[in-house]
């Protein structure tokens, strides 16, 4: 006699696919919407969100899905062109501040004692300061406007990822085969080349990924406040600061739509780059 | 009737490799173990044959990716989940196989007081550490300031203040002084002639001898052989397994001769006698199907060659 | 015992003092060159809309006032030696001493702060516990799904949600302004004060409470995961029993601790939330500085900023120093 002492809740049906094939597969779909939507935002021209007096301050409808402001622009066209600035700003400052991490996280890890020392001192310093502080004051320093907030971004998003490289490479160096390709004499170029970068890839992504979402954040919080963007550029930050002069006439969807898709848009990242990690890093998947 | 039956238990675990596919590893197949009351049954075998997962498995404490099949009776009822649920603590008893399973933010005599389940806990408590030398000071202290010794009299207390009918040990006596591995194991004697019954699974065969009336010999997921005490001795002609009989011999007052080879892992288990690449009986036959148990001579065994 | 205990625990504070001391020497000389370096006039900050009306020798004059004349360097260490006798200096917009409108303002974002620290760090807590227990419910992934969402939420739009519903649909709250505008601060009274702080202290809350429960989530799942769960469980312990005696006491610190050295981000969320409903508090003063150019009250909010964080990481060492056994009671064999 056999009887099942301990039901499994969740008995997958052979033919779906598992959970991890399902992760890569959202990922891969949310990534093309996020391509699109930079390439739309990048096709539509300056037209679309052109003054239109006779369609001003409209509620939503299906002419103007998300309404149109009080210059008759339609809010749509113009949350389209933030959210396809948003990521293109984000991906500056995630791939400058990456590079940063990177540098600075093999650094700690390979030159010794004393640059280590240093590099986690520096971490510290970032650390110290509220993260919104050190944006103003960057921004303040290089005047606003887009260098500032770029310069910003770059500097600010570093110092975890930069500790994540440093374990890992330690790791790598200690591996056996690093340490039977010192004793052949190859040199510690060839090694970081050969071996250390390889195996940092995947760290790499996954820090990244999970970077642009903060840094997408950060963007829009401090255009927001008004030290980031100039209020020339169709940014998000901007849309939501300018619609507060409106909230109290019960221009509600000036805020609630852009506010949204960027939600959206840095929740899709934020998935993409969970899901890259549990499929790269196998040690946590199998619960 | 025994007090604890396992019948035909097979464990398995999900688990997902490198990519993107899973795999189901098979750890116990076909596993059968009576404990009759009043009884020592010793579970002896190597590191990762399973013996740990045996004992987890009658609790009903195992994880949730593990896949069970098989019946488990306690006094002739089938075991379900919630029935197992019910027994845990108050009937059966585990003594864990490392001290890591102390609560580390928890003094230690109130761990062993949230064991006792009539009468006054404290009372109880200081009664059993005294019994295994333990100094009253001790229960006030933290996991992590006690010795090894220490830890696993703890360990131990748990089970003795519980009054469960039967306690499962799981290796509980690595890093105990001879003294008080003596008492530890003439606790369990003292147990089982009180009319319980024990499960001490071991590493250390020869100290199992002493106490145990049976021994039942793990290998790579499943018991090859369920032997009174008494075979094992001389050469182990009495011994019905090749697995056992080699185990026997290779003890150091035996002729310690270790047994060439290693068990195989569960993820690359051969088809056929599990023992069948390192036994010097083996036969062609013996690698086509696993050989079923079966009874000789007041024993049980998993050979198509026992005599 | 006792005495040996201080002493660590008297090393442990020292080394850590000397930690912040650089860093805090070099986030002042660094935030200095900074803002020196900024093309952002601090003279035009000081004179405000009258800049027509300002000739070149005025200007001049000005200049020589605020000392901003002379080197940088000598400038550093004007401001560095009137530092460290407690001067930060005095504001050019506020035209008062920063000090003094830090104190005043730390008072309001004070309220503000805690309210929404307490609030997120008791539901949060609550909110990843239940989840954990009931992983892979219904429960456990709405509570996973508000958090994520939570987590990707630009606090200022939630604000902005929060004045939309409250204030401006519902009424049930004023649009903006620490106090009533039009009215003597000194006739505001608590309960004015009360009803500007609800909502962007609920905002701030609904906000801080993601990291919190998803951090205790995971850290109760692990400790579920446990051996010494797995063995209470073996004892017959179950539900709320088992957390109780188990779950509670090994989540409890690292989540308290978590709260503590989140100083930083419940600042940068306190500087959003002040800024949308014109709460009168540090934060709202920080963007002031930062666009309008006031050096002085900029710098003196970022080291006023740095020692909130410090003083949150302190605290959070410290509680692990004077709670967890492990280190509180030292090895007695
Ligand atoms: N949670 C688990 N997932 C996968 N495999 C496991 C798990 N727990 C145990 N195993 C495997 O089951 C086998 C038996 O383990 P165990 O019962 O602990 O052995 P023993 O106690 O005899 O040393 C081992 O090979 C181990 O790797
Ligand atoms: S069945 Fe064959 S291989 Fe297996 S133990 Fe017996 S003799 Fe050896
Ligand atoms: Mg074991």
């Amino acid at each position: 006699m056999i009887q099942n002492l301990h039901v499994r809740k969740k008995e997958e049906n052979r033919f779906s696919l598992n959970r991890r094939q399902r992760k890569l597969i959202t990922s891969i779909v949310a990534a093309i919407l996020l391509l699109g939507i930079v390439v739309v935002g990048a096709l539509l021209d300056e037209d679309r969100i052109a003054t239109n007096l006779i369609a001003r301050n409209l509620a939503p409808s299906f002419d103007h899905l998300f309404g149109t402001d009080w210059l008759g622009r339609d809010m749509f066209a113009r949350t389209i062109m933030g959210l396809s600035l948003s990521v293109k700003v984000g991906l500056i400052g995630a791939i400058g501040s990456t590079s940063i991490a990177l540098i600075l996280g093999m650094a700690a890890a390979t030159m010794g004692k004393v640059a280590d020392r240093i590099i986690s001192w520096l971490i510290d310093l970032f650390l110290s300061v509220p993260h919104l502080v050190t944006l103003i004051l960057i921004a303040f320093t290089l005047g606003g406007g887009f260098k500032g907030i770029v310069m910003g971004l770059v500097l600010t998003h570093w110092p975890s990822l930069a500790r994540v490289i440093r374990a890992e490479v330690m790791q790598i160096r200690s591996a056996e085969y690093v340490q039977i390709s010192k004793q052949l004499g190859k040199s510690r170029g060839w090694i970081a080349v050969h071996h250390i970068l390889p195996h940092l890839t995947p760290q790499i992504l996954i820090g990244f990924m999970l970077m642009f979402p903060h840094v997408i954040l950060h963007e829009s919080a401090v255009t927001f406040i008004g030290l980031g963007l100039s209020p020339h550029e169709p940014a998000i930050g901007i849309i939501l600061s300018e619609s507060m002069k409106y909230l109290s006439a019960g221009m509600w969807w000036l805020a609630f739509f852009p506010g949204l898709c960027l939600l959206m848009i840095v929740q899709t990242f934020d998935r993409i780059g969970e899901n890259l990690r549990l499929l790269l890093d196998p040690t946590k998947s199998n619960d | 009737m025994p007090i604890l039956e396992v019948e035909n238990l097979s464990i398995s675990f999900n688990q997902y490799t490198a990519g993107l596919r899973r795999k189901n590893i098979q750890v116990i197949s076909s596993l059968h173990v009576t404990l009759e009351a009043g009884e020592i049954l010793a579970v002896v075998g190597a590191s990762g044959s399973g013996k740990s997962l045996l004992a987890h498995a009658i609790l009903g404490i195992l994880p949730d990716n593990a896949l069970v099949s098989g019946t488990i009776k306690y006094n002739g009822e089938v075991l379900n989940a919630s029935t197992q649920a019910s027994l845990r603590g108050k009937e059966i008893a585990l003594i864990p196989q490392s001290t890591n399973y102390l609560d580390p933010l928890m003094r230690v005599g109130n761990q062993v007081r949230t064991s006792v389940k009539t009468g006054d806990a404290t009372v109880a408590q200081r009664a059993v550490f005294k019994r295994l030398h333990l100094q009253q000071s001790v229960e006030k202290m933290y996991p992590f300031q006690l010795s090894g010794g220490m830890a696993r009299r703890t360990l131990l207390s748990t089970a003795i203040v519980s009054d469960a009918k039967v306690i499962i040990a799981d290796e509980p006596t690595p890093g105990l002084d001879p003294v008080v591995m003596k008492e530890a194991l003439n606790n369990f004697r003292e147990f089982a002639d009180n009319g319980c019954a024990v499960m001490l699974i071991t590493h250390d065969i020869e100290s199992a001898l002493t106490i145990a009336d049976k021994i039942a010999v793990f290998y790579a997921g499943t018991t090859v052989e369920v032997a009174p005490v008494e075979d094992f001795t001389g050469n182990g002609e009495s011994l019905r397994h090749p697995y056992s009989k080699a185990l026997w011999r290779a003890l150091p007052q035996n002729d310690f001769i270790p047994i060439p080879g290693s068990q195989p892992h569960p993820s690359a288990l051969p088809t056929g006698c599990l023992f069948a690449p390192r036994c010097t009986m083996a036969t062609p036959a013996c690698s086509e199907k696993q050989p079923d148990m079966q009874n000789i001579r007041d024993g049980m065994v998993r050979c198509m060659h026992a005599t | 015992m006792r005495k040996m205990l201080l002493g660590k625990l008297g090393i442990f504070l020292l080394l850590k003092g000397l930690r912040m001391l650089t860093l805090l020497i070099a986030i002042c000389f660094i935030s200095f060159l900074l803002v020196k370096n900024s093309p952002i006039d601090p003279i035009q900050a000081y004179i405000g809309a009258d800049m027509l009306k300002v000739g070149p020798e005025q200007r001049e004059k000005i200049a020589e006032y605020w000392g901003l004349d002379q080197p940088v360097m000598v400038q550093f260490l004007n401001w560095g030696s009137a530092l460290l006798a407690g001067d930060l200096g005095t504001s050019m917009i506020f035209r008062r001493p920063v000090a003094e409108i830090i104190g005043e303002r730390f008072v309001n974002s004070l309220v503000l702060m805690i309210t929404a620290w307490v609030l997120s760090g008791v539901i949060g807590f609550v909110m990843g516990v239940l989840s954990a227990m009931k992983k892979d419910t219904w429960i456990d992934r709405l509570i996973k799904w508000y958090c994520y969402t939570l987590a990707s939420t630009p606090t200022f739009w939630m604000g902005l949600l929060m004045l939309i519903v409250f204030a401006v649909w519902l009424g049930w709250f004023p649009i903006g302004l620490g106090v009533p505008a039009g009215v003597l601060a000194a006739d505001v009274t608590i309960a004015d004060r009360i009803e500007h702080l609800i909502l962007p202290a609920i905002t701030l809350s609904i906000i801080g409470v993601a990291n919190v429960a998803l951090h205790t989530r995971q850290k109760l799942i692990d400790v579920l995961a446990s051996d010494y769960v797995l063995f209470a469980r073996a004892r017959g312990e179950r539900g709320f029993i088992l957390f109780w005696r188990h779950g509670l006491r090994n989540v409890a610190l690292p989540a308290i601790t978590l709260q503590f050295a989140a100083f930083g981000e419940l600042f940068g969320g306190a500087v959003l939330a002040e800024q949308i409903f014109s709460y009168p508090g540090l934060g709202q003063a920080t963007v002031e500085a930062g666009l309008r150019g006031d050096v002085p009250l900029l710098l003196g909010l970022v080291i006023f900023s740095t020692f909130f964080v410090f003083a949150g990481n302190l605290i959070a060492d410290l509680i692990y120093y004077a709670v967890d056994p492990r280190t509180r009671e030292s090895r007695m064999i």
